[in-house]
């Protein structure tokens, strides 16, 4: 009796299934990318990170060079254009992945978790095409008195 | 019985309240006030597209040592958040990773000092000599 019935449920089971995956994936597997995801952004950031904080902070006068001029100065070159938009993608999908790890611990209600969620999802796309914009339609000649050599040519 | 109750001092197989607790909070907190912050230094930067004074009055309006302090802390944040992370790729990746936790997050502990002492020095000494 107990046989038939193991032997029904291995049939059933390997009907759809390979031993190795005994459930029927409903959501693909984002959760293992988005795990994938934190560790391998979270390596680039470092590098991203810790060289922006060193060349904005460490160098020359530190925080007091921080004015307009200083970002015209960056962001008149590509290199740094890009480096600060990577950080910007990079930085704002880790910390999207990572605060809806949190809403996903704490909250208990399916209404409270939809809202915070949605408050995240439209957060996070409005900083990261806010930023891109403001990274490449930025103009670094728009002050007169600007004195770096693309803008007194 | 009792000394379940009374095990995370003494070990044993519980983690809550060492090493491996502590360090999971902080990276937590950490993660999200970095994250918070992330949106307003974005607001802040993206005042360099409506002009120079704009952003220059409000880059003007942070020099000061309430701010410079705050700065000190979310840089405290961004390095404890890394090395910990990396702590927590070792972990995931390396066979010994789980057997040596512990003393991975005294590396992080370390680390943090010897990168975060000499910022603070650099930094708050431009903050509090202008």
């Amino acid at each position: 009796m107990t046989a038939t019935t193991d032997q029904t449920a291995t049939a059933a089971t390997s009907a759809k299934l390979s031993p190795y995956k005994r459930f029927t994936p409903t959501r693909g597997n984002f959760e293992l990318w988005s795990w994938v995801f934190m560790r391998a952004s979270g390596i680039l950031l470092l590098v991203l990170v810790f060289g922006h904080l060193f060349v904005n902070l460490m160098l020359g006068e530190g925080i007091h060079a921080i004015d307009f001029a200083f970002v015209a100065g960056k962001w008149s070159s590509p290199f740094w254009q890009v480096w600060d938009m990577l950080m910007l993608w990079l930085g704002m999908l880790h910390g999207f992945n990572g605060v809806r790890t949190i809403i996903n611990d704490y909250t208990e209600r399916e209404g409270t978790r939809w809202v915070l969620k949605t408050l995240l999802v439209v957060a996070t796309v409005f900083t990261i095409v806010l930023g891109t914009l403001v990274i490449f339609t930025f103009d670094p000649c728009i002050d007169p008195n600007s004195t770096l050599s693309v803008c007194t040519k | 019985m009792a000394q379940a109750a009374t095990a995370p001092k003494g070990g044993g197989t519980l983690y809550r309240g060492r090493e491996g607790m502590w360090s999971w909070v902080a990276h937590r907190i950490s993660g999200l006030l970095l994250f918070l912050f992330l949106f307003a230094h974005v607001l802040d930067t993206a005042l360099v597209r409506v002009s120079p004074e704009a952003y220059n009055q409000v880059m003007e309006a942070y020099k000061n040592p309430v701010v410079g302090l705050g700065e000190a802390g979310l840089v405290a944040a961004v390095i404890f958040h890394a090395l910990n992370g990396l702590r927590i790729i070792a972990v995931d990746f390396w066979s010994k990773g789980p057997k040596f936790q512990k003393q991975m997050f005294w590396g992080v502990v370390i680390g943090f000092v010897v990168l975060f002492v000499p910022f603070a020095i650099r930094h708050l000494t431009n903050v509090f000599t202008h």
